[in-house]
């Protein structure tokens, strides 16, 4: 990574935008057509888009790649999966561009999944979560970045079987990802450990939760620890009523992606105490990967990063190396180059695998604090993302298309 | 179980009282406005945000500075409804029915923005009541004193509208209003002031509904549309106008979702929704609602004669046509995709103004036919295997079957009452191609629908889809100039002449609303081959919500509006989307601003501009009849 070096954190900005390396980038830019659910999905997206911008400033300051400036075309699918095929094909066809990357929610990243492999184009996938993406309807066009549903369910299990608990309560929004991860979770706890029980099972709708209902329907099975997956608002509303009723009281709670600044830093001092959840302790990572990425972001934005913006990150920077790595961007040549990829993230040095497309980027498992008023991660660790994947003969049966 | 039937009983009636607050004012909105106002979600989302920042600037700890700040919130966006009144809706009253609609979603895209603009995109999780910050132990359950606080505020205020609507001089005017507007004004009342007052003072109310959910939930960009749905749905269920029945209703919906989700944890995206079709199969009117008195096309201009195109017209239809089938030789490759997306947007147009304009019954859950006809063009595809035209030619019957039974109970309906039985079914059939997994895939949907070898080159495509499309939309073109057609005006102009010239009124627009579905499901077919996958979001409220816009913008009262407002809508979002990342703002004061300069519509305004400059010369020769409404 000679040019992550090259550009330290504050030597950024206009000054390295003038360096005549620029200038002598002649040929046309390479174009990355970005697909996003900018204006649904604020939250994650705004960080996203910003830190994505820091990589390619970073990219094209040091001269860019082959040579050639880099380009990202930047278009918002509205949470619509038939708009982000319109705006796919708007952007082979019309803007030329060499490849594709973004999607947020999952059905969003199938849609465009399945167009790259109409069109075999090659689309580097950034965050939906859903499995089926590598797997049921993996193809040889579509790679993934952000840890998924199996492997953020798994790391947790890993905790959750730790615990003396024996009857479980679930909560999740009712649609692919709470389904999923409920699914995958009760399957390997209980392979983890058998005598556990799931007592209750709540699927409030997403963005719809009615919070003090579904916490009494809780506490009314009378659960030893809870496995919860909303997030954002129904997250905020479920803590708010729990805190107030008591059902976290003498109870584990387990819980996806709530350690993420984006939801976690909205809870502020209504952070539940001591759950066990995957996440982004932001502050306290200090590998020299993350600081000089986290020193750069803000020097460049004068705010700290959230997940999306080391999500947005990593994925220009996966790009950037596979093109290196690849001499070109002929798409199919470019296949070949990111399957076995090893580029450093902002977490540390992760690859594509070859086997199912899957990022080896994990995730931070903690718990839950409170410091100054605020929700913070403590007694965190990294979990290695390529430590909870399925072996490469597993996958075999789990990818038709191989 | 018994303390468990208790506390969910509770639940119940605490999250009813927010979503009484806004539906009343939606209702009390309507009554005398006749406006479906989709803004009212950016009231209530408007609302709570700005009580999130002046509780936090007063001091949430005092007790003046949270309610003082709730109120102020309240009172400032009452405010803002009242300029909303003033500034646009006042001069689009003499639109056509429901056309106030476009207005008021351009405003709910423009305020989306603006709340992104001012409050940024973290969700806001609001400082608890003072006073109201713990619990007490009922039946040996711990219930927050909000929401105790919450229970009680909604009798309250039903208590404080009854006393206003029945002991005030102005609510003596709403009630009058409710019930006949023209005669109010006819007695001297100033309608102005009086509708002014209304839309604010309905304004406040959602406002209000908003604030009051600051300690008990998150404020977040995606409260508006959360709540209009259900605030309509609450209601319809009471009964347009209805205080009363709105209460009910709301009561009836926050205690079926408390114990909906013990019974049925996963249904709660559908129960609102089969608890309206219910009551409105049972009673047409609501719970509390009366049959309106008087006719229901009680306002906006006579519905005008639709004629036959004339021979300038025919000219400029076959020139369009001629546009279209030239433009692979002109234009670049991609422009096929958007021309391609937009004929068949165009046919989906032309289905729903079939039962809204000639059939008189719009539509608000349109997307459903669409949807179906995708879901039948990949099922075909997924479990019979079909190729695609045996699957193009299946996949309209599954859209036109959900129509003959849909449409049996709609018929049965008029004005919003129907419009929102067609939302529920089509929420009904969403919820099914969502939660049914194993067969739609839930929401990850139906991959791999691509057009078979020799269709899928983009301009081949294009030519089946406009082939089809134009086919398509004439053959409804004659069905509206055939007696089939004549009969349906006739049932909605004046349905009991009509019955009395023995028309069978109902099975005709029952047969109406079979075709339009058919039509729409054609639409929808193309569509699933185009994009090659079919989701749930085909058959969501927005893709419904899209059909009414374009429908409403080119002109309800003309035959080629529907096809000019898909164009303009669909391109106008297409292009917004590219040039801007705040498209929403734009293309929601774009909106705005069509709806106020043409108030018939993009057609319909130009028509009746062509028809004052015929009528201005000197008399023309009787064979050149009216060429209104096109």
């Amino acid at each position: 990574m000679d040019r992550r070096q090259f550009v330290s954190g504050a030597a950024l900005g206009a000054a390295a935008l003038a360096t005549p390396s620029l200038l002598r980038a002649q040929s046309a830019p390479i174009k990355i057509g970005e697909i996003n659910s900018y204006t649904s999905q604020p939250a994650f997206l705004k960080p996203y888009r910003q830190g994505w911008e820091l990589a390619l400033e970073q990219v094209n300051a040091a001269g860019g790649v082959l040579g050639r400036k880099v380009e990202t075309l930047f278009r918002d699918d509205a949470g619509k999966p038939e708009d982000s095929v319109r705006l796919a094909g708007e952007l082979i066809n019309a803007e030329k561009v060499d490849l594709l990357s973004g999607g947020f929610l999952s059905n969003v990243g199938l849609a465009i999944a399945d167009y790259a492999l109409q069109n075999k184009r090659l689309y580097v996938a950034s965050e939906p979560l859903s499995d089926a993406i590598v797997w049921a309807k993996g193809n040889r066009y579509t790679f993934r970045l952000r840890p998924s549903t199996y492997m953020q369910a798994a790391m947790l299990v890993e905790e959750a079987a730790k615990l003396p608990a024996k009857k479980w309560a679930v909560v999740a929004p009712n649609y692919e990802y709470g389904q999923s991860a409920v699914k995958w979770f009760k399957e390997l706890l209980k392979k983890a450990k058998p005598d556990v029980e799931f007592v209750a099972e709540q699927f409030p709708a997403l963005g719809r939760i009615d919070a003090g209902a579904t916490v009494q329907a809780l506490e009314a099975a009378k659960p030893d620890a809870i496995f919860n997956v909303t997030f954002a608002a129904d997250l905020s509303n479920f803590v708010r009523q729990g805190n107030t009723r008591g059902l976290f009281e003498g109870r584990t709670v387990v819980s996806m992606l709530t350690g993420e600044p984006e939801y976690l830093d909205p809870l502020g001092a209504e952070t539940p105490v001591g759950w066990i959840v995957t996440g982004y302790p932001h502050a306290d990572i200090q590998t020299p990967d993350h600081v000089k990425f986290r020193d750069a972001y803000k020097a460049k934005y004068n705010d700290y990063p959230r997940l999306g913006s080391v999500v947005g990150f990593d994925t220009m920077n996966a790009i950037a190396t596979g093109i290196a790595k690849a001499g070109t961007t002929e798409n199919e040549k470019l296949i070949d180059a990111l399957k076995g990829l090893k580029f450093t993230s902002a977490f540390g040095p992760v690859e594509f695998r070859a086997s199912d497309h899957q990022s080896t980027l994990g995730a931070y498992v903690g718990k839950t604090a409170i410091k100054d008023g605020k929700g913070v991660m403590v007694d965190w660790r990294y979990a290695d993302g390529a430590k909870y994947l399925p072996s490469d003969a597993e996958v075999k049966t789990l990818r038709p298309a191989g | 179980m018994i303390d468990l039937i208790f506390a969910q009983t509770l639940n119940g009636l605490a999250s009813a009282s927010s979503l009484f607050l806004v539906a009343c004012g939606l209702s009390i909105i309507f009554g005398v406005t006749r406006i479906v106002n989709f803004a009212h979600g950016s009231f209530y989302m408007l609302g709570a945000y700005l009580a999130f920042t002046l509780v936090t600037r007063f001091g949430p700890a005092d007790v003046f500075g949270f309610w003082g700040g709730v109120l102020v919130a309240a009172l400032i966006v009452a405010a803002l409804g009242a300029i909303v009144e003033i500034v646009i809706l006042r001069r689009i009253y003499q639109a056509p029915e429901l056309f106030q609609l476009l207005a008021t979603f351009g405003l709910v895209l423009m305020v989306q923005d603006i709340a992104l603009g001012i409050w940024g995109p973290e969700d806001k999780l609001g400082p608890r009541a003072p006073g109201f910050k713990s619990f007490v132990v009922l039946m040996g359950s711990r219930f927050p004193t909000y929401e105790l606080f919450l229970i009680v505020v909604g009798p309250i205020m039903l208590g404080l509208l009854w006393f206003l609507f029945q002991k005030t001089r102005w609510g003596t005017l709403v009630r009058a209003a409710t019930q006949d507007r023209e005669m109010v004004g006819a007695l001297g009342v100033n309608q102005r002031l009086l509708f002014t007052s209304v839309f604010a003072f309905g304004a406040g109310l959602a406002a209000l509904g908003g604030a009051l959910q600051l300690p008990r939930e998150a404020v977040n960009l995606h409260m508006d549309l959360s709540m209009i749905s259900e605030a309509f749905v609450v209601v319809v269920v009471g009964g347009l106008g209805s205080v009363t029945g709105a209460y009910l209703a709301a009561v009836l919906i926050g205690i079926i979702h408390a114990f909906g989700i013990l019974v049925f944890p996963k249904i709660t995206l559908v129960l609102v929704f089969l608890v309206m079709a219910v009551v409105l199969v049972i009673k047409p009117y609501g719970l509390m609602g009366e049959r309106p008195v008087g006719s229901a096309h009680a306002h906006g201009p006579v519905e005008p004669l639709l004629l036959p195109a004339s021979f300038n017209i025919k000219l400029i239809g076959l020139a369009a046509l001629a546009v279209l089938l030239l433009a692979p030789f002109v234009v670049a490759d991609h422009w096929l995709l958007t021309l391609t997306e937009l004929s068949i947007f165009a046919l989906f147009a032309a289905s729903l103004h079939f039962m809204m304009g000639p059939g008189g019954m719009a539509s608000f859950g349109h997307a459903a036919y669409f949807g179906l006809g995708a879901y039948g063009a990949a099922l075909a595809v997924k479990w019979l295997g079909m190729p695609m035209l045996p699957a193009l030619a299946f996949a309209p019957f599954l859209a036109g079957i959900a129509g003959f039974v849909f449409g049996w109970f709609c018929v049965r309906l008029s004005g919003v009452y129907l419009a929102m039985l067609t939302l529920a079914f089509a929420q009904i059939a969403w919820a099914t191609a969502f939660q049914w997994v194993d067969v739609t895939g839930g929401d990850n949907g139906i991959l791999g629908i691509w057009p078979a070898p020799w269709a899928s080159s983009k301009l081949v495509y294009y030519y089946l889809a406009l082939a089809i499309c134009v086919a398509a939309i004439l053959a409804l073109r004659v069905v509206i100039f055939a007696p089939f057609g004549y009969a349906l005006r006739a049932g909605r102009d004046s349905p009991l002449r009509a019955e009395a010239i023995g028309l069978p009124v109902m099975r005709i627009q029952w047969i109406a609303f079979i075709i339009a579905a058919f039509a729409a499901g054609i639409a929808g077919a193309l569509f699933a081959f185009f994009k090659g996958s079919v989701f749930p979001t085909y058959m969501a409220i927005p893709r419904s919500v899209d059909g009414l816009l374009m429908v409403l913008l080119g002109g309800v009262q003309t035959v080629s509006g529907p096809i000019v407002g898909a164009f303009a809508f669909m391109g106008l979002q297409e292009q917004l989307v590219k040039a801007t990342m705040y498209w929403r703002f734009v293309l929601g004061a774009s909106i705005v601003l069509l709806v106020i300069l043409f108030p018939r519509g993009l057609v319909g305004t130009a028509l009746a501009f062509a028809e004052r400059r015929r009528e201005a010369e000197p008399a023309p020769p009787v064979t050149a009849a009216p060429e209104l409404a096109r």
